[in-house]
């Protein structure tokens, strides 16, 4: 309720209403389709977020969940012939299973840091390499699925529609963020991201903790794939394990901010709105990557807490004055 | 309560804790003395799970405890402070507390009214919404106890939480530890202030080089003339008796 009550509970509030009227207001299909994406971004930036940031285990093979979700959603679609609304479910666990068997792995051996990311990202291309070379995922030649707009299989003729799925996602991601900052389990990750010896000496089963953790980012990975294939209507292993997308998602975060609930949002909607823009106003190829990326070294280099970090030194010099 | 036989530790070759035993009956301030080097901490570490054993038990209200992991040693109710303080460095005082606090309820609102109750027994009420990695030694040490303590411990393991501190501060400290004592904690601490090991505890086990090598009340270790040839030096004792023995 406190959430009701306070200033961020009424910007998120208004955030909220003003997203679910944009597509009656903004008649370009084109803008609604960037908005979908960046929300789309931002809920795989939250799944990353909650390994990555909140607990501190930084992984690079972020992609192993959203590949193996789009794989079990699309395989249940065009081999067995299950709606995409129990595939998401499907995905959504097969996603949380590909957590567990990671986490448990490289936790198990008390794998952090560096070791964790190579071992994550050697995992991706593990994936990958499977997913090419067995009958089942259609090998390289990946899955089609059928084109046939409906409710009943998540595929839309109006973006709108995609839009309106990935708010959806969106908002239950926050409210995920939001969770972890009130609740004894979020307290528990942001311990072992800060000092994990500590954290043990406390009482706090980190092992458990972070293999809890890696299942939720898993579980949401798994929704962005089925998300993903009924979109675009075609998954091949180059596409469902892309490194570029592992990187894609800690980038949004670390950008928008690690650790915070709305960082991947804000993240996502400034690294795409800079990348569109300088892609529409610099004709010469190429030259708009080379701003995007100047843009991009100066958040981080200026930044360390990420974009959200503006706001929070703002409020402490307030709240500071007004202590005074 | 806690009872510790054969306990042995060696790193490459090098017996850093060999046949220790000791015990620590409840309700008491048990104090861990030696030099530099004698074992020390990582007598502690392995009461407390974080180094295994090479030998030895562990045994803590009747329950052998060797070996198990640091969390489950926190679930029977042993929690240890670190020497080289290990705060969870972005956040606040409250918040470092309140993890601790949450070992004892999943309520936020109730770990936070836990957190504010301990902060209040040692004395941090006033840095409460302070970062921790911007609080003085004497504040993390705190620190370090306060956490501990929100746990809800039955044996607390304080390693070193007075060193580095001014007089006063220590001063502080001593009256803080005895009132957790008062309040139904066992306490056993290593130390180096002899000052706060003399006034605070019931009974001491001296270390040296891995090795027990007295244990007694803090009057009789202090008189005890292996403990002063190993902080002294060979010889040293018999000098001492000597000087007295030529002063009078």
């Amino acid at each position: 309720m406190s959430l009701l009550k306070s200033r961020t509970g009424i910007l998120v509030m208004i955030g909220i209403i003003v997203s679910l009227f944009v597509p009656v207001f903004v008649a370009n299909k084109f803008y609604i389709d960037i908005l979908s994406l960046i929300l789309f971004s931002a809920f795989l930036g939250q799944s990353w977020n909650i390994l990555g940031g909140y607990a501190g285990q930084f992984s690079f093979g972020g992609v192993i969940f959203f590949g193996t979700g789009a794989y079990a959603s699309s395989i249940l679609l065009t081999t067995f012939g299950i709606d995409p609304w129990i595939g998401i479910f499907a995905a959504i666990a097969a996603g949380a299973l590909a957590g567990l068997f990671i986490g448990f792995i490289s936790f198990r051996y008390g794998l952090r840091g560096s070791y964790f990311a190579l071992i994550t990202l050697a995992f991706s291309e593990v994936f990958r390499v499977i997913a090419n070379s067995v009958e089942f995922t259609g090998g390289g030649v990946g899955i089609f699925i059928e084109h046939a707009p409906g409710i009943k299989n998540l595929q839309f003729t109006d973006p709108a529609g995609y839009y309106y799925m990935a708010l959806v996602m969106v908002i239950i991601s926050l409210a995920i963020a939001f969770w972890l900052e009130r609740s004894r389990f979020g307290a528990y990750l942001i311990a072992i991201r800060e000092n994990e010896d500590a954290a043990e000496a406390l009482g706090v089963n980190a092992f458990r903790c972070k293999i809890y953790a890696i299942m939720i980012t898993g579980a949401m990975g798994g929704a962005a794939g089925t998300f993903y294939a009924q979109k675009y209507l075609y998954i091949d292993p180059p596409i469902a394990y892309s490194i570029g997308m592992s990187v894609e998602m800690l980038l949004v975060t670390i950008v928008g901010g690690m650790g915070t609930v709305f960082g991947p949002l804000i993240g996502s909607f400034v690294l795409h709105t800079v990348n569109e823009v300088a892609r529409h106003f610099i004709d010469t190829p190429g030259l708009s990557l080379i701003v995007y990326g100047v843009i991009l070294v100066a958040i981080i280099g200026f930044l360390p807490n990420g974009l959200i970090g503006l706001f929070k030194s703002q409020k402490k010099q307030t709240g500071g004055k007004s202590d005074a | 309560m806690l009872e510790v036989k054969g306990l042995c530790k060696s790193f490459g070759g090098v017996a850093a804790v060999n046949t220790v035993d000791l015990s620590v009956d409840e309700g008491q301030i048990v104090s861990l003395i030696g030099p530099n080097g004698a074992g020390k901490t990582t007598t502690f570490a392995m009461v407390a799970g974080f180094v295994a054993p090479d030998a030895g038990s562990v045994t803590f209200e009747k329950q052998n405890i060797t070996g198990f992991k640091p969390h489950r040693i926190c679930d029977r109710g042993v929690v240890r402070t670190f020497q080289v303080t290990q705060p969870f460095a972005t956040l606040s005082t409250l918040e470092n507390i309140m993890v601790g606090a949450y070992h004892r309820t999943a309520n936020r609102q109730a770990a936070e009214e836990r957190a504010r109750a301990v902060a209040e027994q040692v004395g941090m009420k006033a840095l409460l919404d302070q970062a921790a990695e911007g609080l003085t030694v004497a504040g993390r040490k705190r620190l370090e106890l306060a956490r501990a303590l929100a746990t809800g411990p039955k044996l607390l393991l304080l390693d070193e939480v007075m060193a580095g501190l001014n007089p006063t501060e220590i001063d502080e400290i001593v009256t803080v530890i005895k009132g957790i004592r008062d309040s139904g904690v066992t306490i056993f601490l290593i130390e180096h202030v002899m000052k706060a090991v003399m006034n605070l505890s019931d009974f001491a086990y001296v270390l040296n080089d891995g090795v027990l090598i007295a244990a007694g009340t803090p009057t009789k270790i202090a008189s005890d003339s292996n403990v002063i040839e190993a902080y002294l030096g060979h010889g040293a004792a018999e000098r001492m008796t000597g000087e007295v023995a030529a002063g009078a």
